[in-house]
C-alpha cells in the first residue's frame, strides 16, 4: 500500500472542479433550451431536441472530434478565441469543462423539459392573469414545481461530467496537474501497467458515483410518499 | 359595464365561433363538455389567442385582430378562477394570495391580512394548497384572483369539483362574495341551476358556436330554438303542424296544443317543461289521457315517462311531481289525464 504514499491526489481535484464548473453550465443551458423548447411548436419542438440530445446518444468521442475541429488553433474559430481573447481551449483545463459541459448538457436539458412538461400549465396561466412577470412565473412558480426533476437532472449531470471520457481525452489530453482527470488517469494508468493506482481511482470514482446515485434517489423520493409494492 | 365578443378560432376538427354583447353584470355559458366555453373564457383572459376577431372589456380592446391588438393576459386585468384551482403548489395560502397583488408594496402586508380574514382563511395562512379541504382551495383562490381588483372575474366550473353538500355551501358563499364585487363576471357551466342561480344573462353553446344569447329568465321561458330548449333542460319536445294562430297539432304527442304564444310560419316544433304540466280530472283542452311508461323516484320529486293512451306510438313525455313525504305514493298521484298550461307550451324553431 505504499503506492498511495506517492499517490497524485491532482485528478481528484481536477474531476471535481471539471465536473462542477460544467454542470454550472449544463444546468444554465440547459433550463434556458428546455424553456426555449416548451415555447416552441411540436415539429420545430421535435428538431431541436434532436439536435440537443445528440451528445447523449453519439459516442463522445464524435464529440470530442468535433470539438476539436472547432477550437484548432489552426482553424478560424480556435485561432480568433487565441487571438482576441487569448483563450486557448485545446490542452487546456478549458477543454476539459467545455467537453465534459457539452456530453452533461442532454441530461440536464432533457429532464428539466421533462420536469416542466410536469408542472399544470394552468399554474403559469394563472400568474399570468394575476399580473406576474414572465420571470416572476418561471422562478417563483415554475422552477420550484419542477424542482425534483431538475434537482436529478443536475445530479445526472455532475455524475456524466465527471465521469467524462472519451471528449475530454481528445480535446484536453492527458496532462497530469493540468487536464488528467480520474477517467483519464484510469486509462493511463492501466495503459502503462499501474495496476494499483489505476484500481485505486476505481475504488474513488464508485464511491463518488454511488453517492451521486443515492442523492438523486433521495431527493426525487422527498415529498413524495411512495407506496412501496407489497 | 359590458363585455363584447366576437371572435373565431379553427382547431383541427373544431372551430369556435362565438358572439356576444353583455350587459348584464353576470353572464353564464351554458353548454355540453367540449362546446367551447372554457376556450372562449381563455380567449377573454388573454391566455389563448383567437384567429381573428374582436374582444372589448368596458370600452377597453384587449384584443383586435384587424388593428393587430393584443394584450398580454398581464395587461388585461382579467381574474381567472380555474376548475381545479391553480393555486401554486410550493407556496402557502398567504404566499399565493401575495403572488394577486398589484400596486403599492407598502400596503401589500396589510391587504393580503385583510383578504386572508374576507375569505375566512385565518389559521391556513401558512398551509400548503395541498393539506387544504375542496372549498379551502376555492376560497384561497378567490382571494388570490380578488387582491388584485379584476375588472372582469372569469370562473371556469367552480363548483365541479365540489361534492353535494359542500357544493350548496360554496354556492352561497360565492354569491356573497359576489355581492361586494363590482365588476363582471362570466360564470362557465354545464349546470342550467347554476346558470339560472348566478347569472343575468346567458349564452347557450353548442360545438364551439353560439347559438343564442340572451336574458336568463327569458331564455327559460321562450328558449325560441330547439337546441336551447334542450340546453336549459326541456325534455318533453314535440314535432307540429301549425293549425291556426294559437293552436298546433303535436305531431308526437298526438293531440291539439292551445298556446298563449302566437304561432309564427317559421315555427317548427312545441316543448313543454316537466315541472309545468299539471294533473287534471277529465279531458279538456290541451289535456290527455296518461298511460304510465315508466316511473323514476328521486330524492325530492316523482318522476313519471307518460304517454297518450289514446294515440297509437305516441312519444313519451316527463312529467315532474314534487314529493310531499317521502311516504308519498307514486301510483296515488297519478292523474287521469295531464293538462299542458297554454302559457307554458313554447314555440320552438
Amino acid at each position: 500500500m505504499e503506492f498511495l504514499q506517492e499517490i497524485n491526489w491532482s485528478p481528484l481535484w481536477i474531476s471535481l472542479k471539471t465536473g462542477a464548473v460544467a454542470t454550472v453550465i449544463a444546468f444554465l443551458a440547459g433550463l434556458f433550451f428546455a424553456n426555449l423548447a416548451m415555447k416552441l411548436r411540436p415539429a420545430a419542438r421535435g428538431i431541436l431536441d434532436g439536435i440537443l440530445t445528440m451528445p447523449l446518444v453519439l459516442p463522445p468521442t464524435v464529440a470530442g472530434f468535433f470539438l476539436l475541429i472547432l477550437f484548432s488553433l489552426k482553424r478560424p474559430f480556435g485561432s480568433f478565441l487565441l487571438e482576441n481573447f487569448d483563450i486557448k481551449v485545446v490542452q487546456t483545463w478549458k477543454g476539459c469543462v467545455i467537453a465534459a459541459a457539452v456530453i452533461a448538457f442532454p441530461l440536464m436539458y432533457r429532464n428539466a423539459r421533462a420536469a416542466f412538461e410536469q408542472v399544470d400549465v394552468n399554474l403559469r396561466y394563472a400568474g399570468q392573469t394575476l399580473g406576474m412577470s414572465d420571470r416572476q412565473i418561471f422562478w417563483k412558480v415554475i422552477m420550484p414545481a419542477a424542482g425534483p426533476g431538475i434537482a436529478s437532472g443536475t445530479v445526472l449531470a455532475f455524475a456524466r461530467a465527471i465521469g467524462e471520457y472519451g471528449a475530454t481525452s481528445m480535446l484536453a489530453g492527458n496532462i497530469l496537474g493540468k487536464t488528467r482527470t480520474i477517467s483519464v488517469a484510469i486509462a493511463s494508468e492501466t495503459a502503462a501497467g499501474n495496476y494499483d493506482t489505476a484500481g485505486f481511482w476505481v475504488a474513488v470514482i464508485l464511491i463518488l458515483s454511488f453517492v451521486i446515485v443515492a442523492a438523486i434517489n433521495i431527493i426525487s423520493g422527498r415529498g413524495m410518499k411512495t407506496r412501496r409494492w407489497i | 359595464m359590458a363585455i363584447s365578443v366576437d371572435i373565431k378560432k379553427n382547431f383541427k376538427g373544431f372551430s369556435l365561433q362565438v358572439k356576444f354583447d353583455s350587459t348584464a353584470a353576470a353572464v353564464g355559458f351554458l353548454g355540453a363538455s367540449g362546446s367551447g366555453k372554457s376556450m372562449t373564457l381563455r380567449c377573454i383572459a388573454g391566455i389563448e389567442t383567437p384567429d381573428e376577431g374582436k374582444i372589448v372589456i368596458n370600452g377597453k380592446t384587449v384584443y383586435d385582430s384587424q388593428k393587430k391588438i393584443n394584450l398580454r393576459p398581464q395587461e388585461r386585468r382579467v381574474g381567472y378562477l380555474f376548475q381545479n384551482y391553480a393555486l401554486f403548489p410550493t407556496m402557502t395560502v398567504e404566499e399565493n394570495i401575495r403572488c394577486g397583488f398589484r400596486g403599492d408594496k407598502a400596503v401589500c402586508r396589510e391587504r393580503v391580512a385583510d383578504h386572508i380574514k374576507r375569505y375566512r382563511l385565518e389559521g391556513l395562512e401558512k398551509h400548503y394548497p395541498a393539506q387544504l379541504s375542496g372549498g379551502q382551495q376555492q376560497r384561497a383562490a378567490l382571494a388570490r384572483m380578488m387582491i388584485g381588483e379584476p375588472e372582469v372575474i372569469l370562473l371556469d366550473e367552480p363548483f365541479s369539483a365540489l361534492d353535494g353538500y359542500l357544493k350548496d355551501v360554496m354556492q352561497r358563499e360565492m354569491q356573497d362574495f359576489l355581492k361586494e364585487y363590482p365588476g363582471d363576471m362570466i360564470l362557465v357551466t354545464h349546470s342550467r341551476d347554476e346558470a339560472y342561480k348566478f347569472c343575468g344573462q346567458l349564452m347557450l353553446l353548442k360545438e364551439g358556436k353560439t347559438i343564442i344569447f340572451r336574458d336568463t329568465r327569458e331564455l327559460f321561458q321562450r328558449p325560441v330554438l330547439l337546441e336551447a330548449a334542450r340546453l336549459t333542460g326541456c325534455k318533453n319536445y314535440t314535432g307540429i303542424e301549425i293549425l291556426d294562430r294559437h293552436h298546433v297539432y303535436a305531431v308526437d304527442w298526438g293531440m291539439c296544443l292551445h298556446t298563449e304564444q302566437e304561432v309564427t310560419p317559421d315555427v317548427m316544433f312545441a316543448g313543454i317543461r316537466g315541472h309545468w304540466m299539471r294533473p287534471a280530472k277529465e279531458k279538456g283542452e290541451n289535456c290527455f289521457p296518461v298511460e304510465l311508461v315508466e316511473y323514476i323516484e328521486t330524492t325530492f320529486e316523482h318522476q313519471y315517462v307518460v304517454k297518450n293512451k289514446e294515440q297509437e306510438g305516441a312519444s313519451p313525455l316527463w312529467w315532474m311531481c314534487p314529493k310531499s313525504s317521502f311516504a308519498s305514493d307514486p301510483e296515488e298521484h297519478l292523474p287521469e289525464y295531464l293538462y299542458l298550461p297554454p302559457e307554458h307550451v313554447m314555440l320552438l324553431k
